[in-house]
């Protein structure tokens, strides 16, 4: 086995590579949305690509989220593999009657005989001193559509992995990408990158036996720095990253929340209406005999995005975690 | 701007500070070509139809009266519940129907709900057409097969489908056009302006093809826009728009035809505004007789498509009576063989609802279909757990 001089790679070079490497083995792949082109994208995710590829595989559109994506699928349509940019989560917005009544429902309106090959990039959440509109947690809205998958990577690996898996998934995906993760780093090379698993699971970053922290996304770092804390407090916090809000994996959730008996849920999403309230309530159905307490969501609040002068209170952070897992019942054990 | 900012400060006597006036400006692209004819333009009762191929004109008379058929068992299958609804084309059959024949066979065709006629008129099956109207839980035919777009029911999203798949075309090297069907309703929509827009930028294969009838369900075309016609629109996206009589049959396959040769030219988008008028009701559903008179009704019965195509081709000995009985029969067998076989009792398996969703089915719709499943055996007092 050789060894690959592996030197840190942001998520952000990650992203661009897994872009990179998807169109130059795939000449279907057609990257298209605004700034992509000649700028690189404002967060310089498809820098290069039009370079290398050209205009007509990398392509500046006009500024229209909907014509953006209602284009593409009509290229999908052709036999294209378009993979789409949203400039910012808020951005995506206009493009919501395409995603909702064609792209998400095309394979099945069609008994399988149209499906639509789209990946949906899109920014998202906060915690960069965004102002208004470029910081929203959006998943819910995608994650209520039936014919969608929505995956958000964690980690430079999975940025890498989960985007090559979108991209080359035969259905539209959502590729929720946390815009605060982009310049986090890890030993990465894109020259010996890890396998890509299939979208759909969800995956242990952190063993522990006291309690499962159900995150996803942006509140990966947040998480595993909290369940480092909680060692101070005897606390052993397990932690899950989702990866993929749907398809949902169950087993490996609920296999965690059965060996632990306590679930907090954390993410940055609203609470009421985001998707802890689903992630509890599928756990609840599944551990309720094995659970010692209920099970806990540390969210954003449900106001609209704050400033970046007050994002910091909005953020569920180390301490909120924290503090939800003191309220995990832990009396009824001593 | 660099360069006329350092040729200021070399003029004598300038100040350095001293404005500069701006770049020269000039229109991107001349208006005048792009812009509509005063009036529709019409051929029957031209020269055009002496110069049209006799054939196309009595297969677009055969496919008219056919349509007109289509149309009138249509609407009956809603009165006897065979079909949940349907929005009759009746009165713009000659837009339907020249949409139809001038496609190629290598031409994709992006109906909405209204356009059911123009695949039927294109070759696909009626029974297949009607599918969705009927109440099923899909389009009822492949897309690729006769290469039509699925059915659009939201207004105007399928047109930048068809920009994608044109655009698409082109990029592939394909010698594709696809025609993007709207009503006027729909040029209000986002969509239709992000779906021209696009196809202008990128010089797009695709024709659109509004239709004009007059109203969005109840609402007149005075209260949907400003604009001096449709077809001006155009303008403003750097695409000619074409103003034609959507009541005559050769005009409207005319002004496509001419639309379709500047696609596959690699000269771009064109939009076609056809005036017409919807005879029916918004869709069996709807009462028209709340928003317009009858008078306005009996006006276009008098411009209506068929008796103006009949009585051009008769007058000028091009059909005789035993080809309008001929035409009228042909579409009296298919009106026969469609209210036969919309009369069979649809079998419908509910399990499909879960089939499709994605490629591979989640464990979560896995479980769901389960239990579907056991209430379908429980009612069927095959107890749970038992297949259908």
């Amino acid at each position: 086995m050789t060894t690959v001089a592996v030197k840190p790679a942001t998520m952000a070079q990650a992203l661009q590579r897994a872009l990179r490497d998807a169109m130059a083995e795939d000449p279907s792949v057609h990257v298209l949305g605004e700034d992509v082109g000649t700028l690189g994208g404002v967060f310089r995710i498809t820098d290069g690509l039009a370079a290398e590829f050209g205009d007509d595989r990398c392509t500046d559109t006009p500024l229209a989220e909907a014509g953006i994506l209602g284009t593409a699928v009509g290229m999908a349509m052709y036999g294209l593999r378009p993979v789409v940019e949203m400039q910012f989560d808020a951005f995506a917005y206009p493009s919501f009657e395409q995603l909702i009544s064609h792209v998400a429902k095309m394979r099945n309106r069609t008994r399988g005989a149209m499906p639509l090959p789209i990946t949906v990039r899109v920014p998202y959440g906060g915690g960069i001193g965004g102002v208004e509109h470029h910081s929203d947690s959006s998943e819910a809205y995608y994650m209520a559509t039936p014919g969608l998958h929505v995956v958000t990577p964690a980690t430079v690996d999975d940025a890498y992995g989960l985007l090559r898996a979108a991209i080359a998934s035969d259905d539209p995906v959502v590729f929720l990408e946390p815009k605060r993760l982009y310049w986090s780093k890890a030993s990465w090379s894109p020259d010996d990158p890890a396998p890509v698993e299939p979208i759909g699971r969800a995956v242990v970053r952190r063993r522990g036996n006291s309690a499962t922290l159900i995150t996803y996304g942006p509140s990966l770092p947040v998480c595993l720095e909290a369940a480092e804390a909680a060692r101070a407090e005897g606390w052993d916090l397990e932690v899950v990253d989702l990866r993929s809000l749907v398809p949902f994996d169950d087993a490996t959730v609920a296999d965690s929340v059965r060996r632990t008996g306590r679930a907090v849920v954390v993410h940055e999403s609203t609470g009421f209406g985001g998707p802890g309230g689903e992630i509890a309530a599928r756990v609840t159905e599944r551990c309720f005999h094995h659970l010692e307490a209920p099970v806990l969501r540390v969210a954003g609040f449900d106001i609209p995005y704050p400033p970046p002068m007050l994002e910091r209170h909005h953020l569920p952070g180390v301490d909120r975690v924290l503090d939800a897992v003191a309220r995990l019942q832990w009396e009824a054990e001593s | 701007m660099k360069k006329s900012s350092t040729s200021v400060q070399e003029l004598p006597g300038a100040a350095a500070d001293r404005p500069v006036p701006p770049p020269a400006w000039q229109p991107r692209t001349d208006p005048a070509p792009l812009l509509p004819d005063p009036a529709p333009y019409r051929a029957l009762g031209t020269d055009a139809v002496a110069a049209a191929d006799p054939g196309l004109l009595l297969r677009l008379y055969g496919e008219l009266v056919r349509g007109r058929r289509y149309n009138a068992q249509a609407t009956a299958l809603t009165k006897q519940g065979r079909l949940a609804v349907y929005p009759s084309s009746t009165g713009q059959e000659a837009c339907e129907v020249a949409a139809a024949l001038v496609l190629r066979e290598q031409d994709w065709l992006f109906p909405s709900y209204r356009d059911t006629l123009a695949a039927v008129a294109r070759g696909l099956d009626p029974v297949q057409a009607l599918t969705l109207l009927r109440g099923d839980w899909h389009t009822g035919y492949d897309p690729y097969e006769h290469r039509i777009a699925p059915l659009s029911t939201p207004l105007a999203t399928q047109l930048p489908h068809a920009v994608g798949l044109a655009h698409a075309a082109r990029l592939k090297g394909d010698d594709v056009v696809a025609l993007a069907m709207v009503g006027d309703g729909g040029t209000s929509e986002g969509d239709f302006h992000e779906a021209l827009n696009f196809a202008a930028v990128w010089q797009a294969p695709v024709v659109f093809l509004v239709q004009n009838n007059g109203f969005a369900i109840s609402v007149p075309l005075a209260k949907q826009t400003a604009a001096p016609s449709l077809a001006h629109k155009a303008v403003g996206y750097g695409m000619p728009g074409r103003l034609v009589d959507g009541n005559d049959a050769l005009a409207v396959y005319t002004v496509l035809r001419d639309a379709f040769t500047r696609a596959v030219r690699g000269e771009g988008p064109t939009l076609i505004e056809a005036v017409t008028y919807r005879i029916e009701a918004h869709t069996n559903a709807d009462d028209a007789t709340r928003y317009r008179s009858g008078g306005e009704v009996e006006t276009w019965r008098a411009h209506d498509p068929i008796r103006l195509l009949e009585h051009e081709l008769t007058e000028r000995g091009i059909l005789d009576e035993d080809g309008v009985r001929e035409a009228a029969e042909a579409a009296e067998t298919m009106a026969a063989r469609l209210r036969d076989r919309m009369n069979a009792e649809p079998v419908l398996d509910p399990m499909d609802l879960f089939t499709h969703v994605y490629a591979d089915q989640t464990s979560q719709l896995r479980e769901q279909a389960e239990q579907l499943r056991a209430e379908l055996a429980a009612a069927a007092g095959e107890g749970p757990g038992e297949v259908r």
